[in-house]
């Protein structure tokens, strides 16, 4: 058989991580799979069942393109809501269509395990050790955590930024650094460098600032093709965005986090509804009381475990008088209206303020 | 003495609304015509109507807002000091004539909203974003259907003491039921009635779905004109719906006074009329997004450029 080339499907930044993992425990070569365009959800919508989640539609777009340009072993992850059935549909789907790949799931059940993934390198790689194993996944772990915490200050700052794009341009910088890890040490004096770099760009950020919370479904609020750039453009609106949902959380943080979530929650939900359902209601009322000027809350068209959430933030936008604005998104690529909604937002939120 | 005065232009779907008013918010002209699916020599001919009517008067225009779908497009044409979105500006003009609405529903050609305000600033709002059922548009091709025409139809629903029950969900059930209503033999002007219905219905299950409707309440938009809409409002409501004259020209009186408020005034000339304007659109050929760019060109001079969503800039 040809030689094996890996492709997985795009989130944000993350493919950085990823790719760096693979590469070190597999003998293969990793694909640079295409970045999402219309072309890719064009693509996904064409062979996707009409109602089914959008993100289903954006990975199915990756996997078509990654297949065009060689691909043969795909992988793809799983959650605990409709995700969980991703692998197995989309596999069926590019079989039909008359693609030869290899596919594994990293799921089983609805957990990311640690086992399950061992088990599916180890067969694309018989003389994978343990220990070996172990030793870059922790690397790639601590890799997203400072992915992540640099991400947090990008997020309250880069709407103040005096030169544009120097955020993301040193951003680009560091993932491409990143990418080329030499071990934990490295990774941390890489960090370190980067940590100091970004507090050094020049930002122009007045003491009292509005604050927008982001919550929803994770896919939607995580990849910035899906939501229109969505923060990009609350951003330019000089604006400190935060959000708690990122990998770091969904991976690692989030499963000690529930209890503490629940009791957030109170009255409001007594128990996990779904995927992040629960949590979101947890990160409303939290940023609520944070003080947060108001909040956006994301999903895509036909998320349950969200419309679930939606009726319960409802009550909490009104109990604790913080405005919520909801964005549901699908296939469409219009952005005017989502440019109207959320300037109208960001006047409502600023007069609030004033008053 | 030469008298400040603020321009307002309102460019919607259907109609394209311009108004002038005085330092003191108050309306001194205005106009108010179809778009034609020409927002650009709708708002020439918009200028021209109110260049007109002040031909006598000493007036300089110290600031121009433009607000509306078309607002970008317009704000790089006329070179506004103010470009903002429908629902702030509907909220501004609103409040500068009834300071303490609590509601305010708006049904346009395309699209309606609702604003829920409290103590004067606006405390939520939603538009519609899935289906016209509950829009002006949906109220003139039924009157085509009927052969009625759109401005007589609130007079003939007020006849009626019975109304039919058409299906509010959606454009297409509430035509086919209309039909079949028209077929069974029902008066005509029950079936106009019961349409009125299925709008504010339609409106009520979507847009305001959620949302506490608390008086005073206000209509307006181009179906606030519709007599028959504005009795199912009360209706369904049981409150009394303001609806002011002047319930058209909210959103330009809103841009207008946001444009007085805005500091960076910039004279305007109504000179504007006469100069050549141009759109190009081409498609960018340099990824599979295939983003749809803009160009504005005015005499021949391009002026502003915009639809390209990576940072590559626009050449």
């Amino acid at each position: 058989m040809n030689k094996k080339i890996i492709a997985f499907p795009h989130l944000a930044n993350y493919h950085v991580p990823i790719e760096y993992l693979l590469k070190h425990l597999i003998d293969c070569e990793v694909m640079k799979v295409p970045p999402i365009t219309k072309r890719t959800i064009d693509l996904g919508s064409k062979y996707s069942p009409e109602f089914v989640c959008m993100p289903f539609k954006y990975n199915l777009g990756n996997f078509i393109e990654a297949l065009e340009l060689g691909a043969n072993v795909l992988m793809q992850a799983g959650g605990g809501c409709r995700y969980g059935y991703y692998a197995e549909v989309q596999k069926q789907i590019l079989e039909d269509l008359g693609y030869n790949f290899e596919f594994y799931a990293l799921v089983e059940s609805d957990k990311i395990a640690i086992m399950t993934i061992y088990k599916v390198l180890k067969s694309l790689n018989p003389k994978l050790k343990m220990f070996k194993y172990l030793y870059y996944l922790a690397i790639t772990f601590k890799m997203i955590h400072y992915m992540d915490k640099i991400d947090v200050y990008i997020r309250k700052n880069i709407g103040f930024e005096v030169i544009s794009n120097s955020f993301d341009n040193l951003l680009k910088e560091m993932l491409k650094e990143f990418s080329k890890t030499k071990g934990f040490f490295h990774l941390a004096k890489i960090y370190r460098k980067y940590f100091r770099l970004f507090r050094k760009i020049e930002i122009n950020k007045p003491k009292k600032v509005l604050k927008i919370g982001i919550i929803g479904e994770l896919y939607d609020i995580m990849e910035p093709f899906s939501n229109h750039n969505l923060e990009k453009m609350l951003a330019k609106m000089n604006v400190e965005i935060n959000r708690y949902t990122n990998v770091t959380y969904l991976v690692i943080t989030k499963r000690f986090k529930i209890k503490k979530m629940l009791k957030t929650c109170g009255k409001y939900c007594k128990y996990p509804i779904g995927a992040d359902g629960m949590d979101n209601v947890a990160n409303a009322i939290t940023l609520a009381l944070e003080g947060y000027d108001g909040l956006i809350h994301i999903k895509p068209f036909g998320c349950t475990p969200e419309i679930g959430a939606m009726h319960i933030l409802n009550k909490v936008s009104e109990d604790y008088k913080i405005p919520i604005l909801y964005f549901t998104f699908d296939a469409q690529t219009s952005i005017e209206g989502i440019r109207t909604r959320l300037e109208a937002f960001y006047d409502m939120i600023k007069m609030r303020r004033s008053k | 003495m030469i008298k400040e005065c603020y321009l307002g232009i309102d460019v919607g779907s259907i109609s394209t609304k311009g108004v002038i008013i005085d330092k003191n918010n108050k309306i001194i002209h205005s106009s108010y015509l179809w778009t034609e699916g020409n927002p650009m020599e709708a708002v020439k001919r918009v200028i021209n109507n109110l260049e007109n009517d002040l031909e006598c008067t000493n007036i300089a225009i110290m600031g121009v807002g433009v607000t509306g779908s078309a607002r970008r497009l317009i704000g790089s044409m006329v070179g506004a000091n103010m470009v903002k979105n429908e629902i702030t500006a509907h909220a501004v003009g609103t409040l500068s004539i009834f300071p303490d609405v609590k509601t305010i529903i708006e049904i346009g050609g395309q699209d309606s909203k609702i604003i829920i305000l409290e103590d004067g600033i606006v405390n939520d709002y939603a538009m519609n974003t899935l289906c016209a059922a509950g829009t002006g548009a949906f109220l003139t091709s039924q009157g085509k259907r009927l052969g009625i025409p759109i401005e007589k139809f609130g007079e003939i629903a007020l006849n009626s003491s019975q109304p039919v029950g058409i299906a509010a969900r959606c454009t297409v059930f509430a035509e086919s039921d209309l039909v079949h209503k028209m077929q069974a033999g029902y008066k005509r002007e029950d079936i106009i009635a019961g349409l009125c219905d299925a709008v504010v219905n339609n409106y009520l299950n979507n847009v305001a779905r959620g949302k506490k409707i608390k008086p005073p309440i206000v209509f307006q938009g181009g179906v606030s004109k519709n007599k028959g809409v504005i009795k199912s409002f009360e209706r369904a409501l049981n409150e009394k719906i303001y609806v002011d004259k002047q319930g058209h020209l909210m959103g330009a009186l809103g841009i207008a006074i946001l444009s007085k408020n805005n500091s960076l005034g910039k004279l305007f000339s109504f000179k504007i009329t006469t100069e050549h304007f141009e759109t190009k659109g081409h498609t960018c050929p340099r990824c599979p997004n295939h983003c749809e760019l803009i160009s504005i060109y005015k005499n021949n001079m391009l002026i502003d450029k915009w639809g390209n969503r990576c940072d590559r800039g626009l050449e």
